[in-house]
């Protein structure tokens, strides 16, 4: 007959109604801003400049190269890049940015800076409360909000960070060693030079 | 005592009335009326917001508003706060003195329907001796107004919208006027205030309302189910099928005019609610005489009883979901329409026959074997078939 579903689903809707006020498992909603599910690792919102320790000016690993710039898809990130050199946090001279900034009204978490960037310098952030009442400075990030350090990187990303540290620390290795077997090379071949500039003069006089 | 408080504000409103000159007695006394009409139900609007939010939420498991007030309760404080502020836009292409206009006409409209509901005892605006004709006859010009909006937004998902909701409204008008024919029918009259005070006589404890016999049980469901479509309510929403055509017609409206739309379905809701109550439900009369329960109003029976059918409103919003097109046209030509036809003919039987079990069970029997028949029928034309996919295998 008509109507016996609709009074099956009707009991049903009462006994949904009536449980959650009696089981509080049935009501699985997170009342956002007091509660907050742990944080996914694999998570995103939008990107930041990773700073390796100390001042946040000094330490940032960008080097203003401006490959993120040229490849973000809607173009929402803004370089400009320094005139002089500034020692960077291993103590090399390198550019770095003037001006960096990111709207993040137009950035759509693609994470493609962070994947072209050869410098491990921008990363994905997690932080996801950015409303603001000023929707143009609000969300326009400059160099100061989008600067965080690697230690920062490492306590929301630890598997990807534990990566890059690894990678990072493996070519300054290299690189050490690099140097130093040049400096080696070097010493070697002025050693060799010292020894045998004297005897230069010594073969050229007789003649 | 237990009479002052049941004619409170009829006796408040002669001492005001009394204070002004004679000339002005009769505009003062619809003023006052009126107004206490339109706050009365415009606060039930409000409570209702929060009420069928809450209770979908819990339905499904959720809290609902939880933010505003305690238990959410400013809830509809804020969103009219909300609707007040949002900005105004009107199509370029749109006619703009109708588009003005419909949703005050739609409002309007719904409110005049409560002219004649008898609120409580002696409570009535106008008691007009064809009370019941003049509610249906302003009922229709709701459509008149969902028409105006989809037609003057220049939108072809206005215009869609409005054609459907015609096209719902009017075929279940008829099933809504024919199911409450049958109550005109036994009282013998159209004025809405004899027809309450009809019911409320009692035999023993029990009142003589017209829902308690066969034909007055069908009507009543009937009814329900015509105003439920009346209304554009779930699941009779199609009209603002947000997957196929946006909003429907009200899809060029914002701001507050999008939220007079809102009342005046709301409001819509209530009249007809209030006229199932009048004419089925006894109206403002106790659903039992115990001497004991005489002290309490009659206004406030007419509104527990409004509260309980705008209960069942969202209980069924929140267990079913929408028609289809062919479907809802189905049912009310189909079903609902033989349905009340077959009523009419049961209350006559009614009448003439003597009181008696016999009688129950002649008019009980007429009521349910057409019914138990035609949704049979009604499943039988379904064809359930397996879907054949051509292009996503
Ligand atoms: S963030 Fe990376 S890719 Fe972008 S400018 Fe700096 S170093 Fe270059
Ligand atoms: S995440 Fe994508 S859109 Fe956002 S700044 Fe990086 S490249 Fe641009």
């Amino acid at each position: 007959m008509i109507g016996e579903g609709i009074l099956k689903g009707m009991a049903e809707t009462a006994r949904n109604f009536f449980g959650s006020y009696v089981s509080k498992d049935r009501l699985v909603t997170l009342q956002y801003p007091e509660q907050r599910d742990p944080q996914i690792e694999a998570a995103r919102s939008f990107p930041f400049l990773v700073c390796d320790g100390g001042d946040w000016q000094q330490a940032m690993r960008c080097v203003a190269c401006q490959i993120c710039e040229k490849e973000c898809p809607p173009k929402c990130i803004f370089i400009e890049k320094s005139k002089d050199k500034k020692p960077d946090a291993n103590g090399k001279l390198q550019f770095y940015p003037a001006v960096f900034n990111i709207d993040i009204s137009v950035c759509m978490s693609c994470q493609i800076c962070a994947e072209v960037c050869p410098f491990d310098a921008i990363k994905m952030d997690v932080d996801h409360d950015l409303s603001s009442d000023d929707r143009f400075g609000g969300l326009l990030l400059n160099k100061q909000r989008l600067a965080k350090s690697n230690e920062y990187y490492n306590s929301i990303h630890p598997t990807e960070a534990a990566a890059v540290d690894a990678r990072l620390a493996g070519e300054r290795a290299r690189q050490e060693a690099k140097a130093k077997a040049a400096a080696e090379a070097k010493s070697a071949a002025e050693a060799k030079l010292a020894a045998a500039t004297p005897v230069q003069p010594a073969i050229g006089e007789p003649r | 005592m237990t009479q002052a408080i049941d004619q409170i504000f009829v006796l408040t409103k002669h001492w005001l009335v009394g204070l002004v000159p004679v000339g002005a007695q009769p505009l003062c006394s619809a003023i006052l009326s009126v107004a206490a009409i339109i706050i009365v139900f415009a606060t039930l609007f409000a409570i209702t917001t929060w009420l069928e939010r809450k209770g979908l939420g819990r339905m499904q498991n959720r809290y609902g508003p939880n933010r505003v007030g305690p238990f959410g309760l400013l809830q509809p404080i804020a969103d009219g706060v909300k609707s007040l502020t949002k900005e105004d836009i009107v199509p370029i292409t749109a006619d703009h003195a109708v588009h003005f206009l419909a949703p005050v006409l739609l409002v309007a409209a719904s409110l005049m329907g409560y002219a004649v509901l008898p609120i409580g005892r002696n409570m009535v605006l106008v008691n007009l001796n064809a009370g019941v004709l003049y509610f249906f006859a302003v009922g229709s010009l709701m459509e008149l107004a969902v028409f105006m909006a989809g037609w003057s937004s220049r939108s072809k998902y206005s215009l869609l919208g409005a054609m459907r909701a015609i096209a719902q409204m009017i075929s279940y008008e008829v099933p809504l006027v024919l199911a409450s024919i049958v109550v005109i029918m036994q009282a013998g009259s159209l004025s809405t205030v004899s027809i309450v005070n009809m019911q409320a006589t009692y035999s023993g404890i029990w009142p003589h309302w017209f829902v308690f016999t066969p034909w007055g049980f069908a009507g009543f469901v009937l009814f329900m189910v015509a105003a439920t479509a009346e209304s554009n309510r779930s699941p009779f929403d199609l009209p603002e099928g947000e997957s196929e055509i946006i909003a429907g017609y009200y899809t060029e409206y914002s701001g507050f005019k999008f939220a007079l739309f809102f009342l005046g379905e709301y409001i819509g809701m209530f009249a007809t609610s209030g006229m199932a109550i009048t004419l089925f439900l006894g109206g403002w009369s106790a659903p039992f005489s115990f001497s004991f329960l005489t002290w309490i109003p009659s206004y406030f029976w007419f509104f527990a009883k409004l509260l309980a059918l705008i209960m069942v409103f969202i209980w069924i919003r929140g267990t079913l979901p929408r028609l289809r097109m062919d479907q809802l046209m189905n049912l009310a030509w189909e079903f609902i329409l033989p349905m009340t036809l077959l009523n009419l003919l049961t209350a006559g039987i009614w009448h003439f026959m003597p009181a008696g079990s016999l009688r129950w069970l002649v008019c009980g029997s007429m009521v349910v074997v057409p019914c138990i028949l035609l949704s049979s029928r009604m499943k039988h034309k379904k064809k359930l078939q397996v879907r054949i996919y051509h292009y996503s295998e």
